[in-house]
């Protein structure tokens, strides 16, 4: 057996970097299980002694955990159903509707793609406050409605479509109405999954624009009211892990559920270079 | 005709939506970076005044604009290469026939790229805690004393770094993966018959079988990071002594604790123009070595 050292070292690197990446995150889970103190000590504590819900009670009760939890669901939900429908459309048209200027525009929108979010925010917070949004759901979810990057992954999907069978429903008497909601979305479905999950995630997780737009302390969501709470108790370890614990966990469990089509819509976004 | 009308209403809405909501805030910027645009302005468009360049000039003479931007940029130069390594490590240990549950270390090698920024950046900045944290006890077993990572203006930077390796490296091990499973298997079979080393299968096949991707990659991980914001937001503030003040969190607080919109605007454009540069280099770097 010539090929056993290799092996082993490789399985036992396998697993030291499996240990280093989940370590951060079973520290926090356990963490949030201890009681106050607890884990301000030396050496840290692996396991919580006596395991205990107070964090979660206290941050439910004390901190409007659950109101935030709610904003966050809201706004993800929101700007997921308003995306899946924009770039669906747009995504399709380009790739199976013949208009005036589909391929200048299409070239346009992707040469935007070099361009960060961060040089918008600015002239955006103006805008929004001029339609009087600041401090809405709406205002947060205003520049998530549509993206480049989703009309790019449907048509891609889309260009796939046979042609005839769109051909032959037109035929028929199919307005293009029916045939996009009957014969298309239903092709796309696995796109769509992925798209959803991508703009879910994206939304559930940021953090910048939220901070800036959302003035209103009750319209928080998770990633700006931990941030807010985590600068206000700086020492209270156990709450914040907690606090943590929520706010990742609903994105993890849809990770792990979804995590087919979420891999594909990262590997079909990197070969648009 | 009917035909190019309703492809129209397909497209409309999201040209529409990002016309007005990116494509104008795009044009803004830069209007509003030759304004004096500030709290008074926001709440009356005529006490808007046009100042030209003022604002870059000014930005070019404030030394906290430079220190942010070296320390942007040393969080790239350090953060880059150590999250492409980690991220090609990750992928050839995955990739390799030799390991098992293959899927399984996958997935747990990615999963810090789904969770929030924000909380595993609180979670990050208790592992660093001078007294209490995980790292330094992990240290101390290894005989070096506490490092006050937080406190320390020359360890706050590299700590940063440390977490947003760990949160990232899986994205990038996904797409080399796939580089890596695309080269052909003869070529691996040719060497191992022409008697090739380990190091020489992996200098002469897989490094110039997955460069394209590693620019790619390389890229793309630049421009993520150029753009730091929310770890020295929750952990650092900025500081200590501004060591960790990236060039966003500075047009944060140009922009929304100082409300010189206007300058913060300049902020945001000359970042812009840096990173566009920075690709464009790089890109050029790229081509040169692959015509070679």
């Amino acid at each position: 057996m010539k090929r056993k050292g290799p092996t082993i070292l490789v399985n036992l690197l396998l697993i030291i970097g499996a240990v280093l990446t989940a370590f951060p995150l079973l520290w926090m889970v356990s963490v949030s299980f201890m009681p106050t103190g607890a884990a301000s000590t030396y050496p840290p504590p692996l396991l919580p002694a006596e395991p205990t819900l107070d964090n979660y009670r206290q941050l439910f009760a004390n901190h409007n955990a659950g109101r935030y939890m709610l904003n966050s669901a809201i706004v993800a939900s929101l700007a997921t159903v308003i995306a899946l429908v924009l770039n669906t459309m747009a995504g399709y048209a380009f790739a199976k509707l013949r208009f005036k200027g589909r391929e200048r525009i299409f070239q346009t929108l992707l040469g935007a793609l070099v361009i960060p979010a961060q040089v918008t925010m600015i002239p955006l917070f103006a805008l929004v406050k001029e339609m009087g949004l600041i401090s809405t759901y709406g205002g947060v979810i205003v520049p998530a409605m549509a993206s480049v990057f989703g009309i790019f992954l449907i048509r891609q999907y889309a260009l796939s479509l046979p042609d005839e069978l769109l051909e032959a429903a037109r035929i028929d008497g199919a307005s293009e109405a029916r045939i996009f909601w009957s014969l298309v979305v239903p092709l796309l479905q696995p796109i769509l999954v992925t798209l959803a999950i991508l703009t879910f995630l994206a939304t559930w997780n940021d953090f910048m624009w939220p901070l800036i737009v959302l003035t209103d302390q009750k319209l928080h969501t998770l990633p700006v009211a931990l941030a807010g709470l985590s600068r206000e108790h700086v020492q209270d370890n156990e709450l914040m892990m907690a606090g943590a614990v929520i706010t990742v966990l609903p994105v993890l469990a849809l990770f792990l559920a979804l995590q087919r089509y979420y891999i594909a819509g990262i590997l079909a976004g990197s070969v648009k270079g | 005709m009917k035909r190019s009308m309703a492809a129209w209403w397909f497209v409309g809405p999201a040209l529409i939506v990002l016309g007005v909501f990116f494509f104008v805030p795009v044009l803004g910027a830069l209007l509003m970076s030759l304004t004096d645009f500030d709290l008074y302005a926001l709440s009356d468009w005529r006490n808007l005044r046009f100042i030209g360049f003022h604002n870059y000039v000014t930005l070019l003479q404030d030394p906290l604009f430079w220190k942010s931007l070296w320390n942007t940029l040393y969080f790239v130069v350090l953060g880059v290469p150590l999250s492409i390594g980690a991220s090609l490590g990750a992928a050839l240990l995955v990739n390799s026939r030799l390991g098992r549950f293959r899927s399984f270390f996958r997935t747990v090698y990615f999963a810090p790229v789904v969770t929030t920024l924000v909380a595993v950046a609180v979670v990050w900045r208790y592992i660093f805690h001078t007294r209490y944290g995980f790292l330094n006890y992990g240290l101390s077993g290894l005989g070096i004393d506490p490092i006050d990572w937080m406190g320390d203006p020359h360890w706050a930077m590299p700590a940063i770094v440390i977490l947003a390796v760990w949160k990232n490296f899986g994205y990038n091990m996904i797409i080399l993966l796939a580089a890596l499973q695309n080269i052909p298997e003869d070529l691996y079979e040719a060497a191992r018959i022409d008697g090739a080393s380990g190091w020489q299968v992996f200098r002469h096949i897989t490094l110039p079988g997955i460069a394209p991707v590693l620019l790619l990659v390389s890229i793309l991980t630049m421009t993520g990071y150029f753009q730091l914001f929310a770890e020295p937001y929750v952990m650092t503030e900025g500081g200590p002594l501004q060591s960790t003040l990236s060039v966003l969190y500075f047009m944060y607080e140009e922009g929304f604790k100082w409300w010189s919109l206007g300058r913060a605007s300049a902020v945001a454009f000359l970042l812009f123009v840096l990173m566009f540069l920075v690709t464009a280099f790089q890109l050029r770097l790229g081509r040169q070595r692959g015509d070679r």
